[in-house]
């Protein structure tokens, strides 16, 4: 018998700055390898789902596999669809970067190396669906075709933003194009998402509800929460886990435990799962569809872990490079979703590198028009007042005497 | 004697008091490689070790909870929760069970533990990076609530809290963690440098929780402030030359109610200031402290400079955060009176 005394476990990343990226521990199965599973499976049968990873691009740009033909979503026009909204995801978010670098917004977040993720989740679902995104998740109002201006219009708190400067940069909102108000508090949308469906449910409007949250944020006591609560009652709700190693300095290991997969902790409350390549657009597409067709039919929740990187640092307030080696984003083994689509594309002769130039410059300049717009309504350097007593405005829905007295005493 | 920060002289106090007590742990999210997102607990985890200083999941009733676990047993934890807007989900255990604790068990049982939490607005960081939640804390019997308006007190009030048998919320206001702040959101930013109170002796000092410190003497009207107001209130002195005395709380529980008591029976007149919304706030019981215990000396209503009954904007900022232009209103109005 071994006799040992109780000693703590405090995990940390593989490498800090200075070291080399160690990917070595991140097991990368091969493409093409798990089935597609029945829409009605439970908890039980999808460990494999769960412990694997579903993936459909190999390394030289080739779909393989059951999930590649099986779900459609070869389609030549949805896969150019993917790589442009992908394309106007990076360049937005570099000239949103540079704006708030200028001076002109307060703060700014990117989603760069995770553009697949939101952009081919929103072209599955269907209008009256509702999203319940963290900041991280822009792409699924790209991918919904949500107006520039307004997307824009909410970074520099002017006049074209819908929310009329009342959230930090990138808090977007937008009932409309399927957008639940994102708060800042982590966690406590996901099991706002089992409500929603749960309502769609007893209603029977047909429509389905999607939950996001981070690796790190799965921390929460919500987190915990929507999955009992959707094992429970078998609403219709995805629940996304965006897995993509960091939360702000703390290493996935932090949230993780000593368990293996978001996945299989989702297992665990009884929420079939499934783990994918999230750098992988086809996959993505292909896996979000079955779920969408899953839950839609009221066979269930489900949940997804989708596998990525942050490429950014957490946000303009936030330096990596004080606590991850410079050069990890560079040495991610699951690659660029942009570019491993475009490489796709153009090995089926759908697409080609003079197409693909064209394309980002006729992107780039839509983008920047439109930029150039928007910013005559105001910056942060150069602000466009809206007027002080907006403050009041939707504390309630009838303003009380108390706040319309505080409001003349503001001098309105 | 060296010159800090308000960051520099918490790191420090942390440092002092992890040196010379091995019940002292600290944690956090981001708080142990990295040093929190404000630098307050950066190098402590090389110096330390990662025993005694360590990140933790995001999960502030965790973060609570593991700590009053630990303080039962006699250990001394400070944790840190990232903004105080994300206090919420530890309320449970703060409220509940650290404030508690010693009393339910007929003192079987304590919490020394401390509780910090960077509170207030002025940093652009809309309604989820600005909230100034004390009055949450205060109407919890059990708790002690202080906030430093510099770094000398900073590192006083820390360490007193460390060493405090009971649960204490240690709330920083942000805004002034590099530097004084005088309400002019375009302008300047001045550092701590030049202030007197910038100077912090090495090692071991305790400030006494439970003292209010007379920041300016004055006759004419006494004004309430703690954290950032407190250079507000300075402000509004220097723009209008009244004649107040400004006394910084520094605890609000316990509060120095003598001090309070002996000021405004003196000047008879009185101005409360803080960041949180009105109603039900700090500012309510200060008030009521005031009138019962100098309504014979008072010459003009109390009145109080809040942030409005509103969450917290990012676009109307300046609006919204009590400007020294608003308090020299409120200082004009009640020597009027
Ligand atoms: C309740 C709560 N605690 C702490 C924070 C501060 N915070 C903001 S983002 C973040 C990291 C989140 O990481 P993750 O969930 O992995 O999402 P990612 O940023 O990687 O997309 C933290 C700790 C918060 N917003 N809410
Ligand atoms: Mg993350």
């Amino acid at each position: 018998m071994v006799v040992g005394e109780a000693k703590l476990n405090f995990p940390g990343p593989p490498a800090r700055p200075g070291g080399a990226p160690d990917f070595s521990l991140i097991e990368v199965p091969e493409p093409g390898v798990l089935p597609v599973p029945p829409l009605d499976i439970d908890a039980e049968a999808s460990e494999p789902f769960a412990k694997g990873m579903i993936r459909v691009l190999d390394d030289a740009g080739n779909a393989v596999g059951p999930w590649a033909d099986g779900m459609g979503s070869l389609d030549p026009a949805h896969c150019v669809q993917g790589l442009i909204d992908m394309l106007r995801m990076r360049i937005i978010d570099q000239r949103l970067l540079n704006a708030q670098r200028q001076g002109k917004s307060s703060f700014y977040l990117q989603c760069t190396g995770e553009e697949a993720i939101g952009c081919a989740f929103q072209r599955q679902l269907s209008p009256g669906d509702m999203n319940f995104p963290t900041y991280r998740q822009q792409s699924l109002l790209i991918a919904a075709d949500y107006p520039l201006a307004a997307l824009m219009g909410q970074i520099y708190a002017n006049d074209c933003d819908p929310t009329e400067g009342r959230q930090l940069p990138t808090m977007h909102s937008s009932r409309d194009y399927g957008f639940f108000s994102i708060s800042g508090n982590l966690g406590t949308q996901y099991v706002q998402a089992v409500g929603w469906a749960m309502a769609n449910a007893l209603s029977r409007n047909g429509q389905i509800a999607a939950g996001w949250i981070g690796d790190g944020a799965t921390a929460s006591n919500d987190f915990h929460s929507a999955l009992l609560t959707a094992s429970v009652y078998q609403p219709p709700v995805i629940l996304n886990i965006v897995n993509n190693q960091w939360a702000i300095s703390t290493c996935t290991a932090i949230a993780a435990g000593a368990s293996r997969t978001y996945a299989e902790r989702a297992r665990g409350y009884g929420v079939p799962a499934l783990r994918v390549d999230g750098n992988d657009y086809l996959a993505v597409a292909a896996v979000s569809r079955w779920a969408v067709e899953r839950t839609r039919s009221g066979l269930g929740p489900v949940a997804i872990e989708w596998f990525t990187y942050r490429t950014a640092a957490h946000s303009t307030s936030d330096d990596p490079n004080a606590y991850r080696p410079r050069d990890e984003a560079a040495m991610w083994p699951l690659g660029d979703p942009v570019e491993r689509l475009k490489a796709h594309l153009i090995g089926r002769g759908i697409w080609s590198e003079q197409q693909h130039a064209q394309k980002q410059a006729e992107l780039f300049d839509e983008i920047v028009t439109t930029q150039k717009e928007v910013e005559q309504h105001g910056t942060f350097v150069n602000p466009r007042p809206f007027s002080p007593a907006k403050i009041f405005e939707g504390v309630y829905a009838h303003l009380p005497d108390h706040l319309r007295r505080q409001r003349q005493e503001m001098g309105y | 004697m060296p010159t800090m920060t308000m960051i520099e002289a918490i790191r420090d106090a942390l440092d002092v008091k992890l040196a010379d007590d091995p019940g002292v742990v600290v944690f956090g999210e981001d708080v142990g490689f990295f040093g929190g997102v404000f630098r307050c607990t950066a190098g402590l985890q090389k110096t330390h070790g990662i025993e005694r200083v360590f990140d933790t999941p995001i999960n502030e009733s965790a973060i609570v909870g593991l700590g009053v676990g630990m303080a039962a047993q006699g250990m001394k934890p400070c944790v840190e929760i990232q903004f105080a807007d994300y206090m919420y989900p530890g309320f449970d255990q703060i409220s509940q069970e650290a404030a508690r604790l010693r009393h339910r068990s007929n003192q079987q049982f304590t919490c020394p533990l401390v509780i910090r939490m960077p509170t207030g607005g002025g940093i652009y960081g809309g309604q989820t990076h600005s909230q100034s939640p004390e009055a949450l804390f205060t109407h919890v019997a059990g708790l002690k609530v202080v906030v430093p308006s510099n770094p000398y007190d900073a590192k006083g009030l820390l360490i007193a809290a460390i060493e405090d048998p009971d649960p204490v919320i240690f709330l920083e206001p942000k805004r002034i963690y590099n530097g004084p702040f005088y309400g002019h959101s375009a302008g300047e930013a001045a550092g701590w440098s030049s202030r007197p109170e910038a100077q912090v002796p090495e090692g071991r000092y305790t400030v006494e929780i439970g003292k209010a410190a007379i920041r300016r003497p004055g006759s004419a009207i006494t004004i309430l402030a703690y954290g950032t107001m407190v250079f507000i209130a300075e402000e509004a002195v220097r723009q209008t030359g009244i004649d107040a005395e400004i006394i910084d709380l520094r605890s609000l529980l316990p509060l120095d109610h003598a001090a309070i008591v002996q000021s405004v029976e003196k000047t008879g007149r009185c101005v409360v200031i803080h960041e949180a919304t009105r109603t039900s706030g700090f500012g309510a019981e200060l008030a009521a402290e005031v009138q019962e215990a100098c309504f014979w000396h008072l010459k003009a209503p109390i009145q109080r400079i809040t942030g409005w009954d509103a969450p917290y904007p990012l676009a109307a900022e300046w609006d919204y955060f009590p400007s020294p232009q608003r308090l020299g209103r409120a200082l004009i109005r009640a020597m009027e009176d």
